[in-house]
């Protein structure tokens, strides 16, 4: 039941943007984010689809499997895209009913979201498909590096991202095993009114907080027993490093970033 | 026939690289008031196998009967299947919940709709059954000590008095009294009241004392099914599956070779000593 979340979830797969430097794709994500707000019609989108298709096919993540994970906003697509239809003012008005009007701008503007919006959740999709969490934490940890002498704890964030990302799916797991055990019991959590619903989470809170509240603090004891003390001359096993094509990633989304420019202001 | 699976296929995570088939084409027959022990190594299928039993779990593939009813039929009350059919799940001590035991143990009679008294008097059965004292019964699960908040997980099963007991490794981690006190309880369950029960164990010894017929998983399929003496007479193949046969036949076997002249059929400590206390008389 849970375990078939997939936001996200780290897809293994031997391809050129599975081995790209960590650092160079989350950086890389940053700029295509930004690029995403710089680009404002569909000429910058259409090109940004052309793009997004090349990477996710030189990926070789399933097209389905990236879909799947859209599923889950696709609430909050729909809202926003509603939220623009009926709010946007504007001269060309197409519909209006007491007082509630469809314009021509309204529906270029929420498709524009729209697309931005799922742009957004393909874009870093793929980078936490193709990168593992180990090496997202790596890479983020080596990204802040450089601002630890204004007191950002690098190591600590990284750290603390690493463990966050690990319970998830743990968690997940534990949900599904409580529940399991308590629909065995006769617990139904599909039925009844919204407070009876809520009343049938308590058997399956308690037992999920009280089971997260252990593991944490085993896992504390277990780094203390294995003489942890944070970040300071750890040496790793995988070092980072840029190569060639590193660089031509990075030239690639230069130019990428300069054609949306050209496109929005010419 | 209480329990019937025919080419029974499980499959995690279809359609993704975790794809992973924990169940292969399984064909197995439970009858009516059997008392079954499941044997595996770790990741065999087990605890997916006896999933299955009560709907929580839906086969890929196959068809499951349980007490008559098919499954995967639209008309059959998987509600009802789960009270009549007990899963006590590996580690269910982390399935407690509320501020009482006896609330806790209540839970399923209550979810089942039944009277107050007849809840109480359940729960109180139950917690007799598994040797929790009435003092006990106001105080907080959390308090308790594991082999303890394990007594009170079976009894909140027991207590919604199942037609076929599904039991998920319930002694791991126990010390060898409390072990042999929870064996002793389900084996009268099962003589007194005559309920079927399916077992899953690591421990030979358990098994070979308890059950009339032993399946063995491996690798997701059945790999050997039937009586005690039967299955643990292929102990290469046991041990090749990374399980084993129980202690005592070892010994038996050994006794053999050195020139005693004992039956190596012997599967408890018990009949092992009067088959070399009967050969030794004869000898003198
Ligand atoms: N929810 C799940 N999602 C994906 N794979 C799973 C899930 N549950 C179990 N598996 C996998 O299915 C296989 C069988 O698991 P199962 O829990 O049935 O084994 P088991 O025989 O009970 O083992 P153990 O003796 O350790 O309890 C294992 O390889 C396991 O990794
Ligand atoms: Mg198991």
């Amino acid at each position: 039941m849970f375990r078939d979340i997939t936001i996200g979830q780290y897809y293994p797969a031997n391809s050129l943007i599975h081995k790209l430097d960590s650092r160079v794709k989350i950086i890389a994500t940053f700029i295509f984010i930004i690029d995403l707000f710089i680009a404002n019609n569909y000429i910058g989108y259409g090109i940004t689809s052309i793009f997004l298709g090349i990477i996710i096919f030189l990926s070789k993540v399933p097209i389905k499997y990236m879909l799947k994970g859209l599923k889950a906003i696709f609430v909050i697509i729909l809202i926003t895209g509603a939220l623009n239809i009926f709010m946007t003012p504007g001269e060309h008005v197409l519909w209006s009913y007491k007082g509630i009007t469809i314009t021509g701008e309204g529906l270029y503007t929420a498709g524009l979201m729209a697309t931005r919006l799922i742009f957004l959740i393909i874009g870093s999709s793929i980078l936490t498909l193709t990168t593992s969490p180990i090496q997202l934490t790596d890479g983020i940890e080596s990204i802040l590096n450089p601002f630890k002498k204004i007191g950002i704890p690098a190591h600590e964030v990284a750290m603390m991202m690493t463990i966050a990302l690990r319970f998830i799916p743990i968690l997940l797991e534990e949900t599904d095993k409580i529940m399991k055990a308590q629909m065995a019991r006769g617990a139904d959590f599909e039925s009844g009114g919204i407070i009876k619903r809520a009343k049938s989470l308590i058997p399956l809170l308690v037992p999920l907080f009280i089971s997260a509240f252990r593991r944490a603090e085993e896992l504390a004891m277990a780094m203390e027993a294995r003489c942890y003390r944070g970040g300071e001359n750890r040496t790793r096993m995988k070092q980072l490093v840029i190569e060639n094509k590193d660089y031509i990633a990075m030239t690639i989304i230069a130019i990428f970033t300069l054609i949306m420019i050209l496109i929005r202001f010419i | 026939m209480a329990i019937k699976f025919e080419k029974v296929t499980h499959v995690y995570s279809k359609g993704t690289p975790f794809e992973k088939i924990a169940l292969n084409n399984i064909n197995i027959h439970i009858k009516k008031g059997e008392f079954v022990g499941i044997i595996g190594h770790t990741g065999s299928g087990k605890s997916t196998l006896i999933q299955h039993f009560n709907g929580l779990l839906k086969p890929t593939e196959g068809t499951i009967t349980v007490l008559g009813k098919k499954l995967n039929d639209k008309d059959t009350s998987l509600k009802e299947i789960r009270q009549k059919v007990g899963l006590v799940f590996q580690y269910p001590e982390h399935q407690l919940f509320e501020m009482t035991i006896f609330k806790d143990v209540a839970f399923g009679p209550q979810n089942m709709g039944l009277s107050k008294e007849e809840v109480e008097a359940r729960v109180k059965e139950a917690l007799d059954m598994v040797g929790i004292k009435e003092d006990m019964y106001e105080k907080s699960p959390f308090e308790l000590s594991g082999g303890q908040k394990r007594r009170v997980a079976i009894a909140g099963v027991l207590a919604m008095k199942p037609e076929i007991l599904v039991l998920d490794e319930p002694t791991a981690g126990l010390d060898p009294k409390g072990r042999d006190e929870i064996l002793t309880q389900i084996q009268r369950l099962h003589k007194t009241l005559g309920i079927t029960v399916i077992l899953v164990s690591h421990s030979m010894e358990d098994i070979a004392k308890l059950v009339d017929r032993i399946i063995v998983m491996h690798k997701g399929k059945v790999a050997l099914n039937g009586a005690p003496v039967s299955v643990f007479e292929h102990v290469e193949e046991l041990e090749k599956m990374g399980l084993a046969a129980p202690q005592i036949m070892y010994i038996m076997k050994a006794l053999k070779e050195k020139g005693l002249d004992v039956s190596t059929n012997i599967l408890t400590v018990e009949e092992g000593a009067k088959e070399i206390a009967s050969i030794l008389k004869k000898q003198k």
